[in-house]
């Protein structure tokens, strides 16, 4: 597992990109790469999980506990290019009801209009 | 060190330097084993070995200074070996005590988290829970009144091992505090929702499906907080069906309405309620597919709920090659009888 993060603190906006497996041992890395994000009001947080081939519930606790975080304070995660299995994930624990989560697809819709 | 010890090495060097005996060395070998129990140091066991030679050779010529030197030289370098000596004695002990008190929780979870498969005629019950680990961080809880509702809950909480087995009592005192077995399904999750959302850290959750069975009118109602889809299997059309269900994990937002549904029950239907150690099985480099799954619960489909539990674990272990499983197991089935 490995995790990328740029800042762009001009536009307020966190551009990330995690790569491999998010299990019970790789969990905490992304944790504490996660928890150096000095988070700012109206800050976007944008995760992008395109080379994430396997999340397991520990991983999903490392995005949730993000997320509380995130939303505490006032910032806004977004998720994006999950694979099917992943959005299964999301879907089956309700989760993609809370977070917003960017389907395949819907930025190449908007943009042909 | 005592003078006791450093007499009896240098009287067993001595011997050995007058006969090199394989009975002489014996002794000394019997000897040393005395001193690891006594907690002498490698690098004390070098001093004691060089004070003896001073005493053994004193007045002859033959123990030289060069030689003094070198095992004074040896003496500081053992003291590494010394202290990781001690160190690694130090951790075992440790690990024994910890296997020990986990051996005791482990017990303590078995009796607390206890639930009976309750009995009712025209209804029977089928229930398999294996932890991946010592703790088991699914639980199965069923209520019953005899009559004519029976309640069943399936929890995974996130992660293995102890942290996840402590929340599970926190679910257990939930339900037994709502206490009845015709509580609506979608109210009980929405109460241990609160609870757990105030009680657990940010990172952790449960993920929970409760039904309720009413016999009088043959309709199962179940409430899903972000738990695996149960299976219904349909005994005319001998067909399975996906209960989907779209509840949020239980302890993600404080305040959660779940919606409940329901489903008719004929003669012969099952209700088969797992954990996502199920379908998140590895084989191979794969996971078990869902069509898999519904294959295989089809073999044995005529096995008594029990049975059928059990075969299927079985199955899923083969399927797995006995690896060490990488999740707790569970399975839940409830069949409509005559």
């Amino acid at each position: 597992m490995d995790c990328k993060l740029e800042i762009n603190e001009k536009e307020n906006k966190v551009m990330g990109k995690v790569n491999g497996e998010v299990d019970a041992f790789t969990a905490p890395d992304l944790r504490d790469q996660l928890l150096e994000v000095e988070l700012k009001k109206g800050m976007l947080v944008e995760l992008n999980l395109e080379g994430v081939s396997y999340m397991d519930s520990t991983g999903l606790g490392v995005i949730v506990a993000f997320y509380k975080n995130i939303t505490a304070k006032g910032a806004k995660l977004k998720l994006t290019h999950l694979s099917q299995r992943l959005q299964r994930l999301f879907d089956i624990t309700g989760l993609s009801g809370v977070i917003h989560i960017e389907k395949e697809g819907a930025v190449g819709d908007h943009e042909r209009i | 060190m005592s003078k006791e010890i450093k007499n009896q090495y240098m009287s067993l060097l001595g011997q050995y330097l007058k006969y090199q005996t394989e009975r002489n060395l014996y002794l000394g070998q019997n000897f040393s084993r005395k001193l690891v129990q006594k907690n002498i140091t490698p690098e004390e066991v070098i001093s004691i070995h060089k004070e003896s030679l001073e005493e053994i050779y004193s007045g002859s010529d033959n123990f030289t200074e060069d030689m003094r030197n070198a095992l004074d030289f040896l003496t500081e370098f053992m003291i590494q070996y010394g202290l990781a000596l001690g160190k690694q004695k130090n951790l075992l002990k440790k690990q024994e005590e910890m296997d020990h008190e986990l051996e005791l929780a482990a017990n303590v979870q078995k009796t607390m988290l206890k639930t009976t498969i309750p009995e009712i005629e025209g209804l029977s019950l089928g229930s398999v829970s294996i932890p991946a680990r010592k703790m088991n961080g699914d639980y199965v809880y069923f209520q019953g009144d005899g009559k004519r509702f029976v309640g069943i809950g399936v929890a995974d909480v996130v992660g293995k091992g102890i942290p996840a087995a402590l929340c599970m009592s926190m679910v257990k005192n939930g339900l037994d505090t709502l206490g009845q077995p015709s509580i609506s399904p979608s109210y009980a999750l929405d109460v241990l929702n609160r609870i757990v959302e105030k009680t657990v850290d940010d990172n952790m959750f449960i993920s929970m499906f409760y039904g309720r069975y009413d016999l009088t009118q043959s309709i199962f109602t179940y409430a899903s907080a972000g738990h695996e889809p149960a299976l219904v299997f349909k005994e005319k059309t001998q067909s399975f069906i996906e209960l989907e269900s779209e509840g949020l994990l239980l302890g993600v937002l404080p305040d959660v309405h779940n919606l409940e549904k329901n489903i008719n029950l004929e003669t012969g239907d099952m209700v088969i309620i797992m954990t996502d150690g199920v379908t998140e099985c590895r084989v191979d480099d794969r996971f078990i597919e869902k069509a898999e799954l519904i294959d295989l619960i089809y073999k044995y489909k005529d096995q008594e709920p029990q049975q059928l539990a059990e075969s299927i674990h079985q199955e899923i272990e083969m399927l797995s090659n006995f690896n060490k499983m990488a999740d707790d197991l569970t399975f839940v089935i409830l069949k409509k009888e005559d």
